[in-house]
């Protein structure tokens, strides 16, 4: 196992605690004194720096939602003076309106270090060719994973999203080993490359995808491998904690969240009390080295659980699962809680459908009706309509048994589902328009 | 006797149940000049079968699956009847005699009489019985 900075990375847990009290020490004395923002804030929550006395204090400060960056458009709590700023970030604005983040070169040079490391964990170094097709602009994912591609000495081909042709074109011809973009936008790339006559698997020196910024599971991990020929890694990240910044380590079983750079508890969103190690519930995270927008207990609405054994890659950092589903993303049909990743799980067990799927939610009189769209791939057409009217069967009975709700399938044309370059929109909820 | 002579290339395509489907599948054929023999829509829930004996199966197959279609092609036979009240009553009687059975069939009324095609599940052995039983198959050179 190769480490970027393997005195960090190899601490022994204890070590790492506490150094995380004393960087969130630091950060609280440091807001309360010159933030506004935050010092109203402990205020209200009638907690002060000095009660911060072990590292589980850490639940006595106040939580912080997206609604506070967008109750304070565009800057009113960036902690840094304006001309300290070396960048901003706007947020995609997926779940209402836009938000911005600000960095000062210090923040930048964290949020690379992060990805180095993480990077490296995913096995990739000098010599690899990294291709970049998340957006570059105002979305933090194409400048946040160019910077950190250079960092390891990687040679980065940024080739943002869109063009897919030219892009199947420029991994082929430069060589590329390793691509980070959507894993929808790799299924897409797939799909064009074979239409070219491509295979990525035996045509390209492809082997690593770095994937995320949009839910998915298990399964279309096992899928994208076999199909691609290439490790599929998961990555972390929001705009609000900077942008992409953890990566899952070559064993594949979460990501490592460097304790030097952010605490993470696991939270019950209802009771709002922290959770044991290997419990589900809501991701909240306090960034202890964030100059220009500090993030203290911030609660990303994402679902997952955490892991605090030592890896077995030799990292001592907790590591948080695979992302599984986001508390405002939880669909409500009739009385039970469903979430779109439960449905892409499903679906990933039945090879006549395909990868791609449509959920759309409606009332039929005073019941939910909840359907889901998805592709009869080609190999599984054979002129009998009973078969497929089997295969629609097959998916419908293990969606009702997997989400314990009546599940209706429609069979599509391959092809014919709308395909997503950025995040996917994959529900469609007719009951709130 | 050599069977295979009889045995035609159907296309069958898979349609949403949706506005303009067909159009899209009559387009494509217009546009390679495939000119359509006899065709059927077999309707589910939701979704439909498009099944047709086409000029150039082969062409028909390529130009769909280009366009994003799936398409599958199937095995027929094509019965001739007479073109007068008693005609499909004539060859369904000899089928049942010969204990065919039919999965599903659709038929076509030309200038050189009415013709019944058929896709049954044995289709080596039927075209054995149909023939012993009298009846006259058309064979696949008449099609393609």
């Amino acid at each position: 196992m190769v480490c970027w900075d393997p005195r960090i990375e190899e601490m022994p847990r204890e070590d790492l605690q506490r150094m995380q009290y004393k960087l969130l020490k630091t950060l609280v004395y440091r807001l309360y004194s010159f933030s506004p923002f935050y010092h109203d804030r402990m205020k209200e929550q009638n907690v002060h720096p000095d009660d911060i006395r072990q590292l589980s204090d850490v639940k006595k400060l106040p939580f912080m939602f997206k609604r506070d960056l967008r109750d304070n458009y565009p800057d009113k709590i960036f902690a840094a003076p304006k001309e300290e700023l070396v960048r901003y970030h706007v947020s995609s604005g997926t779940t209402g309106k836009p938000t911005v983040v600000g960095y000062t070169q210090n923040d930048l040079n964290t949020w690379t270090t992060s990805l180095a490391r993480a990077l490296t964990s995913s096995g990739l170094g000098r010599g690899d060719v990294i291709q970049v097709s998340y957006g570059y602009g105002l979305f933090t994912g194409g400048l946040g994973l160019h910077y950190g591609a250079e960092r390891i000495g990687a040679t980065v081909l940024p080739t943002s999203v869109g063009n897919t042709e030219r892009q199947i074109e420029l991994m082929q011809d430069l060589g590329a080993t390793a691509i980070a973009c959507t894993p929808s936008y790799l299924l897409h790339i797939g799909e064009v490359a074979e239409k070219m006559g491509i295979n990525i698997k035996k045509d390209t020196e492809l082997r690593t995808g770095i994937l995320g910024a949009e839910p998915w599971t298990e399964g279309m991990r096992v899928r994208i491998e076999n199909w691609l020929g290439i490790k599929a890694y998961d990555i972390y990240g929001t705009s609000e904690l900077s942008g992409p910044m953890f990566t899952e380590c070559t064993e594949q079983k979460g990501f490592h969240i460097w304790s030097d750079i952010a605490l993470v508890e696991i939270i019950d969103p209802k009771t709002e009390e922290p959770l044991e190690a290997g419990e589900k519930g809501e991701l909240t995270i306090t960034i202890l080295q964030k100059e220009a927008l500090p993030m203290i207990r911030y609660r990303i609405g994402d679902i997952t659980c955490m892991q605090t054994d030592t890896c077995a890659c030799g990292r001592t950092h907790p590591r948080i699962q695979r992302i599984q589903g986001r508390v405002d993303d939880m669909l409500i049909i009739r009385g039970i809680n469903v979430f779109p990743s439960q449905i892409e799980y499903g679906l990933m067990a039945i090879p006549e459908v395909g990868q791609h799927f449509q959920i759309v939610v409606d009332r039929k009189g005073a019941l939910d009706d909840l359907l889901v769209r998805v592709e009869l791939t080609r190999d599984s057409f054979s002129d009998k309509i009973n078969d497929i009217m089997q295969v629609r069967k097959n998916v419908e009975h293990r969606l009702r048994s997997s989400l314990n709700v009546n599940v209706n399938v429609e069979l599509v044309e391959p092809g014919s589902l709308p395909r997503f370059e950025g995040k996917s929109k994959k529900v469609i909820d007719k009951r709130s328009l | 006797m050599d069977a295979k002579k009889y045995v035609i290339r159907q296309i069958s395509i898979f349609s949403e149940n949706r506005p303009g489907r067909l159009a899209a599948i009559a387009h494509a054929l217009g546009e390679e000049k495939i000119n359509i023999l006899a065709f059927s829509i077999a309707e589910a829930n939701g979704f439909g079968v498009v099944r047709a004996l086409v000029d150039h199966p082969e062409k028909a197959h390529d130009k769909l699956q280009s366009l994003g279609f799936n398409i599958a092609f199937t095995e027929v036979i094509a019965v001739k009847m007479k073109d007068q009240p008693g005609g499909l009553y004539e060859v369904a009687k000899i089928l049942g005699d010969a204990g065919i059975n039919i999965e599903y069939s659709y038929a076509y009324s030309g200038k050189d009489g009415a013709v019944l095609i058929l896709r049954v599940d044995q289709i080596e052995d039927a075209i054995i019985r149909i023939l012993d039983s009298g009846a006259t198959l058309l064979e696949r050179s008449v099609f393609h």
